[in-house]
């Protein structure tokens, strides 16, 4: 009996360890790349601190600074992550909802439309930036070049420079690259909804918009949640984009939080103020998920 | 009846704007393709003069020869070729081991240590820029492969992880039982039954993975300065900063960062698609 007690227990020890190892490279990955550098992060963001001395404790300060100090940036690059999740719910989804809806509808050549709607997600952000610098280039772009065919040389402008259109560039192509991908999302539940159920509703009598407003769209309703919470998340992590194409300028004008995360490194040695930004999209990542979820439930009922 | 039936369904003229509507967006979304494509083969005085849009009237290949020798672009593509295959090997082993531990092994805490693992799902990749940038300059380890490789691997670790489970919770668990009364260890029935039945997953975690670690600009931006271990995007901001004036070898540069990608696309257009719909309707 104490033979075998010993046994299970050497058993139990065995498979405890066993499971370690399993786990172990995971989370030395996690735990080393992600987590461990968000406590430090939470830590360093109480701090003012330049990366190389010790830092000095200053409590909430930089919290405070963020939302009140006009020097930051922190609130316009915020309100223009917030312009770009706008546009990202309320152009960019519902344009890929009608995509995807269309395509489900066993159209003649569906699947060209799909492989091609989808190629822009495929190419590098860089790319995508350096190929809008030269359609936005004021002198030799094709955008000014088609405005000036068009008659409508007064519609043309510096695009990236100009304060009051630099915004805009910046949104198009990331609003445009990403369609694809939403609309895949999407069509994917689409084609998952029995074509019994389309059939039976079209039998008595229910138009294609009305199968697709009353069935089709509540049976795919997760993943339009799904991909609003990817396109408010990702809108507020935007980078790529906005440093190829405006590098953040002119004069702040397009900044978003994550090059302004960058300046507080290299250009202001400012690392406890990064880390309270880092701290911040985490907080703001997170609650933005839970809230539309919440949205997504109330919803429901 | 059924004549009813089959009037609803097609209206001519609504198809014909359907179709209007999907051939111009397919156009707009072909078009920098082809766009990127012809410049990167024209001469300054045809993309600046008379032919913008056209083919190019004298195929100037020697624009992909300065992209290739000047830029460097063979070189970036060789790095990025390594960093991916490497962040994305690690990614795969270590997401298997612990989907293994999680699904495959009875003990508490499975379902908490699962749950945390998926927060790297919504945890933006800035949150530990800050304190790795940190680290590694005083380890003076910035400017290394490493550098981005092991950064890249934890970063799609948690797609991996929930890729990897909704495959391994499909393998019978009867096969696990048959391999433990065959005398294999925990270990064993890994490698010998699960591994193999797993190979599905290595293609939709690999081409997920690899868009992530392909075409990843942030980190490899703040991480890599030096010459030698630069990415395709961070090779390609350098060579725009050093091509102002000059468009045919950007263009160059840019097609042999995004063709290889499309050419692979267009033949497994289908795989690739179902790898981001299972990556994101799992999630």
């Amino acid at each position: 009996m104490a033979e075998n007690n010993k046994k299970s227990k050497n058993k139990n020890y065995r498979k405890g360890l066993d499971i370690f190892l399993f786990l172990l490279p995971a989370i030395l990955l996690f735990v080393g790349i992600l987590i461990a550098p968000i406590a430090v992060s939470v830590y360093r963001s109480f701090q003012k601190w330049n990366g190389f001395s010790p830092g000095t404790f200053i409590g909430f300060k930089n919290y405070k600074d963020l939302f009140t100090s006009g020097s930051i940036h922190f609130m316009p690059a915020l309100k223009n992550a917030l312009i770009i999740a706008f546009f990202s719910v309320f152009v960019q989804l519902p344009f890929s909802l009608l995509l995807a809806l269309l395509l489900g509808r066993k159209y003649k050549g569906e699947r060209f439309f799909l492989t091609v709607f989808f190629m822009p997600v495929l190419i590098s952000t860089v790319v995508i930036g350096q190929l809008w610098l030269k359609i936005y280039n004021p002198d030799y772009g094709i955008l000014n070049r088609a405005l000036i065919g068009l008659g409508l040389s007064n519609w043309t402008h510096v695009w990236v420079g100009d304060p009051k259109t630099a915004m805009g560039s910046v949104v198009v192509p990331t609003i445009w690259q990403f369609i694809g991908y939403h609309m895949l999302l999407m069509y994917a539940g689409v084609k998952g909804v029995s074509p019994d159920l389309r059939e039976a509703a079209m039998l008595d009598g229910a138009t294609n918009w009305q199968v697709d407003r009353y069935v089709v769209i509540p049976i795919i309703k997760p993943i339009i949640r799904t991909s609003v919470i990817f396109a408010v998340t990702g809108s507020l992590k935007t980078y790529d984009l906005v440093r190829i194409i405006t590098n953040a300028g002119p004069t702040h004008k397009t900044e978003v939080p994550s090059t302004l995360l960058e300046d507080m490194l290299f250009l202001r040695n400012r690392y406890g103020m990064g880390s309270t930004i880092s701290v911040m999209l985490i907080i703001l990542c997170f609650a933005f998920a839970l809230a539309i979820s919440a949205v997504f439930k109330e919803k429901e009922y | 009846m059924e004549e009813r039936y089959t009037l609803k369904k097609s209206n001519p003229a609504l198809k014909v704007l359907v179709y209007i509507l999907l051939v111009v967006w397919a156009f707009i979304n072909l078009f920098p393709i082809y766009f990127m494509f012809t410049f990167s083969l024209k001469s300054n005085e045809e993309i600046f003069g008379k032919n913008v849009v056209g083919l190019p009237r004298e195929w100037l290949w020697s624009n992909y020869s300065s992209a290739m020798n000047t830029g460097n672009m063979g070189l970036y593509f060789v790095n990025s070729v390594f960093v991916t295959a490497i962040s994305i090997l690690i990614s795969i082993v270590a997401a298997m081991m612990a989907t293994y531990a999680l699904t495959r092994i009875k003990w508490r805490g499975a379902n908490f240590t699962n749950a945390f693992f998926m927060l790297g799902l919504t945890i933006p990749l800035q949150a530990s820029i800050v304190p790795v940038y940190v680290i590694l300059s005083k380890l003076h380890w910035l400017n290394h492969y490493s550098t981005l490789i092991i950064p890249y691997a934890a970063f799609t670790l948690s797609m991996s992880i929930l890729i990897c489970t909704g495959f391994m919770v499909d393998i019978p668990y009867d096969l696990d039982e048959a391999a433990r009364i065959d005398g294999c260890g925990l270990w064993g029935t890994f490698i010998k039954i699960i591994v193999p039945l797993l190979k599905p997953a290595y293609a939709t975690i690999g081409i997920y993975a690899f868009l992530q670690c392909w075409n990843e600009f942030m980190f490899a931006n703040v991480f890599i300065s030096d010459k030698q271990h630069r990415t395709l995007p961070v090779g390609i901001k350098a060579l725009s900063g050093a091509y102002t004036t000059d468009w045919g070898p950007i263009g160059a540069a840019l097609v042999i960062a995004t063709f290889p990608t499309l050419i692979v696309y267009i033949f497994l257009s289908r795989r690739i698609q179902e790898s981001f719909i299972a990556g994101a309707v799992k999630g």
